[in-house]
């Protein structure tokens, strides 16, 4: 049974810079007045209608070869298996925001406040992110009170749909996790519901066993390269 | 200043209310409601397209900016005969089936609609036979199809595969847009052209209609 982690809203408050780069505005620019202006505006919206909410649960490598092998649709040669199975720890994680905020954003579309509904989807996104951050953080804390890792271990959170872990992954990975427990079901396309949800695998260990190359052939397709990001971002302790 | 000139410049700042004002003053000097389109309204979108493609703006002003178009076109609907609000065609456009994601969907419209395109949103997880029918109904030029999932993907050949069945692939053309789609894939599945951003299916758009 996954262990549901309370979220606070202040927890999952997103600040400027994050919301305004999903945005396309560039940490190098400064985010023009008006979109400051929608920023506090659709933080003020959030802060109102979202109700986060997170799962997690330990598994074993072999639960997890499972759960990842889902229906046999990854790509062929993909990191995160290799990654797994140098961990100290793993755990299956799921997190949302809840529905109200999704219901929000779509309202504002409707009522053509078409600024401010794609800035609370920003905001949404960005506080998506972070409710994924703090369940991540309780993953490690539970490590390090259990002896499993030392102070030197990180955690790094893996997702169906990225790296070459097909997304189809989901189905297995809602069969062990069971997220349907804090709101959170999955649709015949593997699209979870509410839409901000994120889904994934904690993998806990030492920083060296996160580092890869973007050269899988999957690579090719990622617009975001993102992961060398993380991994210097890893590197650096940030 | 030229009080179109005006209007699309307080378009291109947002400023709904001074757009609804100098609309319905245009129209009350006799100024024609289809130059006030051409060239306050999209005109200013106009600007505010290529700002963006340029990096010169965010889309926090594109959207706002866009809202300020729609509030000027409400001005000047009522003043076109019904079916008659001049556009250079018609888009029907949707998230395909199995997607509900449609943030992207929805900038490609607001673009659209800003450059003079008349767009039929069939909204997010519209099934390939709906986007082939309403395209005929509609008597539209273009497709829109628009996926984030690479599961959902499969769907937009699907939907080019039907036009081609039918016959109508010369009339109706199709481009699709998404994170996990590209030029290749669109290749791929038969697809007249993909769009990297909402700005740049516009542009495309606009080749494809006139060419057909």
């Amino acid at each position: 049974m996954g262990e549901v982690v309370e979220i606070s809203i202040r927890g999952v408050m997103p600040g400027e810079k994050s919301v305004m780069l999903l945005q396309g505005i560039p940490l190098s620019k400064k985010p023009p007045e008006n979109a400051k202006e929608l920023f506090l505006v659709a933080r003020d919206i959030y802060r109102e209608c979202v109700h986060p909410a997170g799962i997690m649960k330990d598994i074993s490598q072999e639960e997890f070869q499972d759960v990842y092998n889902g229906q046999s649709l990854n790509a062929e040669n993909t990191p995160v298996p290799k990654i797994a199975m140098r961990a100290d720890g793993l755990a299956l994680f799921a997190v949302t925001l809840g529905q109200t905020v999704h219901d929000k954003i779509n309202e504002l579309f409707e009522s053509k406040e078409l600024a401010l509904g794609s800035m609370l989807d920003s905001v949404a996104s960005a506080g998506a992110e972070k409710a994924a951050d703090i369940v991540e953080t309780r993953f490690l804390q539970s490590l390090m009170t259990r002896g499993v890792v030392d102070k030197e271990a990180v955690v790094m959170r893996y997702s169906p749909g990225y790296c070459g872990w097909h997304v189809s992954g989901q189905r297995r990975l809602f069969e062990y996790l069971k997220p349907e427990r804090v709101g959170i079901t999955l649709r015949d396309s593997f699209l979870m519901e509410p839409l901000k949800s994120v889904s994934g695998v904690f993998i806990a260990g030492k920083k060296e066993i996160h580092i890869i190359e973007d050269s899988y052939p999957f690579c090719k397709e990622c617009e975001t390269h993102s992961c060398q990001e993380r991994i210097e971002a890893l590197l650096e302790g940030t | 200043m030229d009080l179109l000139q005006e209007m699309s410049e307080a378009l291109q700042s947002g400023n709904c209310e001074k757009v609804i004002a100098l609309a319905r003053q245009a129209v009350g000097t006799k100024v024609l409601p289809r130059d006030v389109l051409d060239n306050g309204l999209i005109a200013g979108m106009n600007v505010i397209g290529d700002k963006y493609k340029h990096h010169e703006i965010f889309l926090p002003e594109v959207l706002l900016a866009a809202k300020a178009m729609y509030a000027g076109m409400d001005v000047l609907r009522p003043l076109f005969l019904k079916d008659e609000m001049p556009t250079l065609g018609k888009v029907v456009i949707g998230t395909v089936q199995g997607d509900i994601h449609d943030i992207g969907k929805n900038l490609v419209a607001i673009m659209l609609r800003g450059a003079g395109f008349e767009v039929v949103d069939l909204g997010k997880d519209v099934p390939a036979e709906k986007f082939v029918e309403v395209a005929v109904q509609e008597k539209a030029r273009v497709i829109g199809m628009s996926a984030l999932l690479t599961t959902t993907m499969p769907a937009m050949k699907d939907i080019v595969e039907r036009l081609k069945k039918r016959g109508l692939d010369s009339k109706i053309k199709t481009i699709i847009g998404g994170a996990p789609v590209s030029a290749d894939y669109a290749r791929h599945i038969g697809a007249d052209a993909y769009g990297y951003d909402s700005v740049n299916a516009v542009e495309w758009i606009k080749k494809l209609t006139k060419k057909s």
